[in-house]
């Protein structure tokens, strides 16, 4: 007999269900709870880098807009470096951004907003440069096991064009899925990203 | 806000790329027999990528975020008294696939009261709600990957996906992990009740032994005599590489 190999079986994921806003954000199920809660408004009065806000809605496979999901982003800051112990670079992490933000879509619109800094390039594997990106993963009731997807800027054409992960995607048309459009509103900068779950421009989805 | 941080090192010799989800052991995102997944699941197959800084990172937090009663939902919403309902503490590990348990990582947990009703400005069934129980609860693992909550039971709750369709007695648990490619949301059931082998959210896993997994024994080595019972619930999250070989994240 050869050895065993001893490896355990990953949780297997289940829906987090139409009431997820209870655990995760429980101001929009209702209540009060907790002194310090996650939000949507992740850049503190110090942290570097321009003041972006993005906005969108998602949308299922009969095209009405998905109003219960719940969003994570989880994003380099302005030098493109990960406020994590394991990122190599010797750039600086900026102490007043943690690059994680918690984001819920209104039950009557749909619309979700994420208040945040724009990232910067971080390296890709084998010596590539990434464009700028924000990583973010959806659940919602009737979703089984969370969605990872990229949101890239459409204002960074250059970066984007030689980007490692756009350039896997093996359907040019489908790279411009990911890419969220720039406009501005009273001095602010909003950058708009709806997400498809299915059909007709359907959002790129990751298995990472 | 700045925020601190336990004081965390990546285990040596730097270990490499997390291991591949088995999307034959989680549930597919279309299951029919679970309605709503019919219009939010893709189409398209998922695309593979290898794994960057982006993915090999992650959010951490830190004991200070958290009050002191955050992962006791007996006491964090008690108003004029206890919540009614069964006590019960619901305790165990998170671990990665290698067996090792994964220290200071958030676990957030959600539920319903005893009755089965939500505390959700969305959720009308008539059962009535407790002013005494928020049912939602939070804490960091200790340095062995431990966590722990005190709660009360929750009831199974109806839902219209089939007209008479019941959801088992569930908590709701959301884990972290160093990486935000281990993220993941899932659900806990309790030992011997005859609703999980019906529910078509349980049976969107494909897998009997999956299924297993998410079952939490009754624990009476740690129940607490005249005071509260104990369910024990581990949690696995995925593990990584531990070899560097050939591992060209960094570009040389």
């Amino acid at each position: 007999m050869v050895q065993k190999l001893d490896f355990i079986k990953e949780t297997p994921s289940q829906t987090a269900g139409p009431y997820v806003h209870i655990g995760l954000a429980p101001a929009y199920a209702g209540f009060d709870i907790f002194e310090n809660n996650f939000t949507n408004e992740i850049a503190g009065p110090n942290t570097r880098g321009e003041r972006i806000t993005i906005m969108g809605r998602v949308f299922d496979g009969s095209d009405a807009v998905v109003k219960d999901v719940l969003l994570e982003s989880w994003q380099a800051n302005t030098d493109g470096k990960y406020n994590h112990p394991e990122d190599f670079q010797t750039k600086d992490v900026d102490d007043d951004f943690r690059g994680w933000g918690r984001i819920c879509s209104d039950f009557e619109t749909g619309e979700f907003t994420l208040k945040t800094i724009k990232p910067g390039k971080v390296p890709g594997r084998n010596g590539s440069t990434q464009a700028p990106h924000i990583s973010l993963w959806i659940v919602a009731r009737g979703i089984n096991i969370g969605l990872h997807t990229r949101l890239y800027f459409a204002d960074e054409t250059v970066a984007n064009g030689t980007d490692p992960v756009l350039n896997g995607i093996e359907l040019a048309e489908r790279r411009k899925t990911l890419i969220a459009e720039r406009s501005e509103q009273d001095g602010e900068v909003i950058y708009t990203f709806d997400i498809r779950l299915q059909g007709d421009g359907e959002t790129v989805f990751f298995d990472i | 806000m700045t925020i601190e941080r336990p004081n965390f090192q990546p285990s040596a010799p730097k270990p490499g790329e997390y291991y591949q989800r088995d999307r034959d052991w989680h549930p597919p995102a279309f299951a029919p027999i679970y309605k709503t997944s019919v219009l939010r699941s893709p189409k398209n197959a998922l695309l593979s990528i290898d794994q960057s800084l982006s993915e090999l990172t992650g959010p951490m937090f830190n004991h200070n975020e958290l009050g002191p009663l955050d992962n006791d939902m007996i006491s964090n919403y008690a108003k004029d008294g206890d919540p009614i309902g069964e006590r019960i503490i619901v305790h165990g590990r998170v671990l990665d696939e290698n067996g090792r348990g994964i220290p200071h990582t958030l676990v957030e947990a959600w539920q319903a009261n005893a009755g089965g009703r939500y505390r959700h400005k969305k959720d009308t069934y008539l059962a009535p709600i407790d002013p005494n129980f928020g049912g939602c609860g939070r804490c960091l693992t200790d340095d062995q990957g431990y966590y722990y909550f005190r709660t009360i039971k929750p009831g199974p709750y109806p839902w219209r996906n089939y007209v008479n369709s019941w959801r088992p007695a569930h908590i709701h648990l959301s884990v972290f992990g160093p990486s935000f490619s281990q993220r993941l949301i899932t659900q806990m059931y309790f030992e011997g009740d005859p609703l999980i082998d019906i529910c078509p959210i349980v049976k969107t896993i494909p897998d009997e032994a999956a299924i297993k997994s998410l079952i939490a024994p009754l624990d009476m080595h740690n129940s607490i005599p005249m005071d509260t019972r104990a369910y024990k619930f581990d949690i696995v999250l995925r593990g990584r590489r531990s070899t560097l070989f050939e591992n060209r994240l960094e570009g040389n």
